[in-house]
């Protein structure tokens, strides 16, 4: 069965035609580079995602920029923003401080994405 | 009382992500006295709200998220002993190069500076400029000023969200709202296409199921003090509304991702040509602009869509400051490029009589094409040419052209689209 | 329970100029508006511009007033530090054959008063607005024509009627009205009931139903709405005076007016409406503004459009304001039908409604009146010196925080200070020009929220466009919800 997807590993946005047995990724084309054929396959099989979000910052109401420090599953990423609605970080907060260790056991961190100095 | 002044060698005007490069490059060019003026209360320009992933694949061949990438810049500046100041607002700039700012710390300060990089970057097109009809209520909000309260306060504007435009900031917002607990119930588009990054509408429109309609726009907002809902409709080719396609939607928030606008308020009142194409700076390779010693980049040149060629235009630019500063740049007569078949918003839009390096035209396609040629030619003569699978308005699209092949130039060149057979 | 000897209803630049002038009398004094702020009717949506006074039909309360309105801006606007000019205004013909009207308008404007009046052939014309359509071939000239702010006008009335006495109540809609048997006038409102000894009606659009709750003498408002766009500033030069087309047989037309901020308003349409507060655009109106503004500016920039928007006119069926107090209803006085020349009119209505009600009441001056408002310095309008100065000072004259417009945190705070201060976004737009400018608030709505929290000390989740529901904000991600 073919399967029509738009990479999304890069601007490019390479159109993407993949076979896909419905288990396996067997041929990709329209792939630019080797980064379409690896997002068909992870694509059709596991999906993931960076996520980016806000948490809370004790004594301000300013919020602070995290992401996953790699992807994770897509169908994991609500559960993600829910797990760090309960996280707080607290000042000052540097680009890369652990936020949030090994989320939902996925074995990635949650760490800040950018300074806080004071409130 | 007597005003302060200064003299600098450089002055860049804007501490984004346009001036940190510039500031950067011509630093380490061996401009020694420079400075930064950002009207912020902090460096990095609309990186700080940008949140999300996606930044810094060209530049450090890796993902980072705009406040990441803004800091590696800052980094820099600070190593590189670069002053800047921060809370400054240049207010007047003239053609001698002579800059009025107002700062928080200093009260109004006079800049005479050797050269001047402008980097202030662009604003968005406001609902008015649209003219969309129906009432003037709270809710309605552009979708920058959307991700500013969101991002760096922390304050959601609302939780029933229709999307009007799907330029990337919008498509951005999208997510972002969702994420933050909104319902993003539609993202509407004038065009039969976007003038977003298809990634975007992957990971920020399909992922959560919002249906992105082309061809369609807001034609009434409801609600006398807070919006309580737009009317849709689908647009004919002539981008009119097709009676009979209306529909409601209850809502309580829209936001506009319709335009950005390069903010050359200062540009022009130094003299700097404006071109109508991209409503920034006409410049040549150098990025040098019609007024000596002022060059321009970033989005207050032409509106990019990828903070990396940002900050790849901007070195240039920081690049030809220290060459004019030195005295090494030829000047002298240039020559006009003209924008042919399918191409707009082009630059450069001038070239010096000798270009001393390959030089690389940016563009933005009027239309959707595929499988298509882009060519730079003089006269008949091709001087180079290049496939591209697709070309789209939402995409900016490059070509270069060796120096060599610019060293007798005779006559006009023309950057086009020549729609190839299948 | 409150007591005044004057209650004046509706905040528009007729009850506020009523305020100031009354202010002169010593009376107590009160002004009720309905909505969360004064300047929030058709004297915020208008075309900004003080009329010479030909249009009229000679005898006419519009003649009358607008005529003596007219020539009294040079010292109200010196008083009360509001941008006035007289830039003239011209009455084009684009038509040949428009000489006889053009010519009867003169004669007209002569019988009203209207000094300077000139009949300008095509090329004195074209020479003075090289923009104008070619196609033009006479106009009328009258010199007398002027624009103003008519937003910093009216708050200015306000301001200056507060600084002497008067009382300003806000989100204060009259609801019912009656008379006491002791004489007196009952005023209720959601905020209290109010006595006087003698009411001034200026409500706007609303005045007709104010007067038929107190007399049998009824009187019926049309709204007849009116839709515009503003073109950027920097158009600023385009043209010098006020382009109005000649009427013809076609309609009215629409005009072409430079502000006294350097932006061009261009419409209105004239559409009577329903709902009287239906301040809506629509496409078909801007549709008709801009096919009908091409005849006077054939180069239009549309693509420097910054915004639209729409007012409401009080139209009276006699087609002239009513200056009244009816037989049956003493001590009511009536202010209605103040449509356009009505902002042109407002020193001379204030000025004759004042005296009107003064004498009736036998009042004596108030010798501690004071005519003089200082408006809050404007940073944009400063020399560099003069900002160097103003922010040593006060030091939040060095934060820029419009960008388009050059507003400064110091002079938000001040028109939140001030009597009958700014206590929403708009206005804040109105008095200082904050948000009104090229982004349209794109880039200072969120410290212009905080400022209004900070200064009003609350939260910023309340802090709303216009009043009412019109908050903007939702909730707080790490905060509180709105309402909290």
């Amino acid at each position: 069965m073919k399967r029509e997807l738009t990479c999304i590993g890069c601007p490019m946005g390479c159109r993407l035609t993949a076979e896909f047995d419905g288990k396996e990724v067997t041929a990709v084309s329209g792939n630019g580079c080797g980064v379409g054929a690896r997002y068909a396959r992870e694509e059709l099989t596991n999906p993931k995602r960076m996520v980016t979000a806000l948490v809370r910052v004790a004594g301000t109401e300013r919020p602070l920029p995290v992401k996953t420090a790699a992807p994770i599953e897509k169908r994991l990423v609500f559960d993600c923003l829910a797990a760090l609605e309960q996280a707080e970080a607290h000042l000052p907060v540097h680009i890369g401080d652990v936020i949030l260790r090994d989320v939902l056991g996925t074995g990635v961190d949650v760490v800040a994405s950018a300074n806080m100095e004071d409130a | 009382m007597s005003m302060k002044t200064k003299h600098v060698d450089l002055l860049i005007i804007g501490g984004g992500p346009a001036g940190l490069a510039a500031a950067c490059a011509a630093r380490e060019a061996g401009v020694e006295n420079l400075l930064i003026l950002e009207r912020e209360d902090t460096l990095g320009g609309i990186l700080r709200q940008c949140i999300h992933n996606g930044f810094g694949l060209h530049t450090f061949k890796e993902e980072l998220t705009g406040p990441e990438y803004a800091a590696r810049y800052i980094a820099r500046v600070k190593e590189l002993g670069v002053p800047y100041e921060c809370g400054a607002m240049v207010i007047s700039l003239s053609a001698e190069r002579k800059a009025v700012y107002v700062s928080r710390t200093e009260g109004i300060v006079t800049v005479e500076a050797g050269a001047v990089i402008l980097a202030m970057g662009c604003r968005e097109r406001p609902r008015g400029a649209l003219g969309t009809p129906g009432w003037r209520c709270a809710g309605i909000f552009t979708a920058g000023t959307a991700q500013k309260l969101v991002n760096l306060e922390g304050r959601m504007p609302g939780k029933r969200v229709v999307i009007l435009g799907s330029g990337d900031i919008g498509l951005i917002m999208a997510r972002r709202m969702t994420f933050s607990g909104a319902k993003v119930l539609a993202c509407v588009e004038l065009m039969p296409y976007s003038s977003g990054l298809k990634r975007n509408i992957v990971q920020c429109l399909d992922d959560y199921g919002i249906p992105l309609l082309f061809s369609h726009t807001v034609v009434d907002i409801h609600g006398r003090e807070r919006l309580t809902g737009v009317t849709i409709a689908e647009v004919d080719a002539a981008k009119n509304p097709i009676p009979g396609t209306e529909q409601r939607i209850d809502c309580d928030t829209l936001l506009l991702s319709v335009g950005l606008i390069p903010e050359n308020e200062l540009s022009a009142m130094a003299g700097v040509a404006i071109s109508p194409a991209t409503n920034g700076a006409v410049v040549d390779e150098m990025l040098a602009t019609n007024v000596p010693g002022i060059f321009s980049c970033g989005n207050v040149l032409h509106v990019h869509d990828l903070v990396d060629f940002v900050s790849a235009e901007a070195a240039r630019a920081g690049v030809s400051a220290a060459r004019f500063l030195s005295g090494e740049s030829a000047g002298g007569a240039r020559m006009p490029v003209l924008a042919g078949n399918g191409v707009s918003a082009l630059v450069p839009e001038v070239l010096s009589e000798r270009p001393e390096a390959d030089v690389t035209f940016m563009f933005r396609p009027r239309a959707v094409y595929q499988n298509a040629r882009i060519v730079v030619s003089r006269g008949g003569e091709t001087l180079a040419s290049k496939r591209a699978r697709i070309l789209a308005p939402g995409e900016m699209a490059e070509i270069t052209v060796k120096k060599e092949a610019l060293e007798e130039q005779q006559g006009e060149l023309t950057v086009s689209i020549e729609e190839v057979g299948a | 329970m409150y007591h005044y000897d004057v209650v004046i209803i509706g905040g528009g630049v007729v009850g506020c100029a009523t305020a100031r002038e009354l202010a002169r009398f010593s009376l107590s004094i009160a002004l009720l508006e309905k909505t969360e702020d004064v300047c929030n009717g058709q004297s915020k949506a208008n075309t900004a511009i003080v009329h010479g006074g030909y249009d009229a039909a000679p005898g006419s309360n519009k003649a009358k007033f607008n005529v003596r309105g007219n020539g009294m801006f040079e010292r109200i606007t010196e008083e009360l530090s509001v941008p006035f000019s007289r830039n003239g205004s011209l009455v084009v013909s684009f038509e040949e054959g428009g000489l006889p009207a053009l010519e009867e308008l003169k004669r007209r404007g002569e019988a009203n008063g209207v000094r300077g009046l000139a009949i300008l052939g095509r090329e004195a014309l074209l020479g003075r607005e090289p923009n104008l359509n070619p196609a033009a071939q006479a106009a009328l000239d009258v010199p007398a024509g002027g624009i103003v702010c008519p937003y910093e006008l009216t708050v200015a009335y306000a301001e200056n009627a507060a600084q002497n006495g008067v009382a300003f109540f806000r989100d204060t809609p009259v609801t019912a009205i009656s008379r006491n048997t002791d004489g007196l006038w009952r005023l209720a409102t959601p905020a209290g009931t109010f006595t006087a000894r003698a009411v001034v009606n200026c409500a706007g659009v609303h005045s007709a139903e104010l007067n038929n709750m107190v007399s049998e003498e009824k009187h019926h408002i049309t709204a007849r709405r009116g839709e515009y766009y503003i073109v950027d500033k920097n158009y600023r030069d385009a043209f010098r005076s006020t382009i109005f087309q000649l009427p013809t047989k076609m309609g009215k037309g629409v005009l072409i007016a430079p502000t006294v901020d350097g932006t061009i308003l261009v419409g209105p349409t004239a559409d009577d409406i329903p709902d009287k507060d239906d301040t809506r655009t629509t496409a078909a109106g801007l549709a008709r503004v801009l096919e009908r503004a091409k005849l006077s500016w054939p180069a239009l920039p549309t693509r420097a459009f910054i915004t639209t928007y729409a007012g409401v006119r009080a139209h009276a069926e006699t087609d002239d304001f009513v200056l009244s107090e009816p037989a049956d209803a003493p001590l009511f006085f009536n202010a209605l039908g103040v449509e356009s020349p009505g902002l042109s009119a407002a020193p001379a209505l204030g000025e004759y409604l004042a005296e009107a009600v003064a004498e009736r009441l036998g009042a004596k001056p108030n010798p501690a009146f004071d005519p003089i408002r200082p408006g809050i310095p404007k940073f944009r309008e400063m020399t560099d010196a003069e900002r160097e100065a103003a922010i040593a000072r006060d030091p939040d004259y060095a934060k820029i925080v419009c960008r388009c417009e050059l507003v400064t945190e110091a002079e938000i705070r001040a028109a939140i200070r001030r009597p009958v201060g700014a206590r929403t976004v708009d206005g804040i737009k109105r008095r200082t020009r904050a948000g009104m400018g090229r982004c349209q608030a794109g880039f200072c709505l969120p410290r212009t929220m905080e400022l209004l929290a900070e200064e009003l000390a609350v939260p910023e989740l309340s802090v709303t466009k216009c009043g009412g529901e019109s908050r903007y904000l939702e909730s707080s991600l790490f905060g509180s919800k709105a309402g909290e």
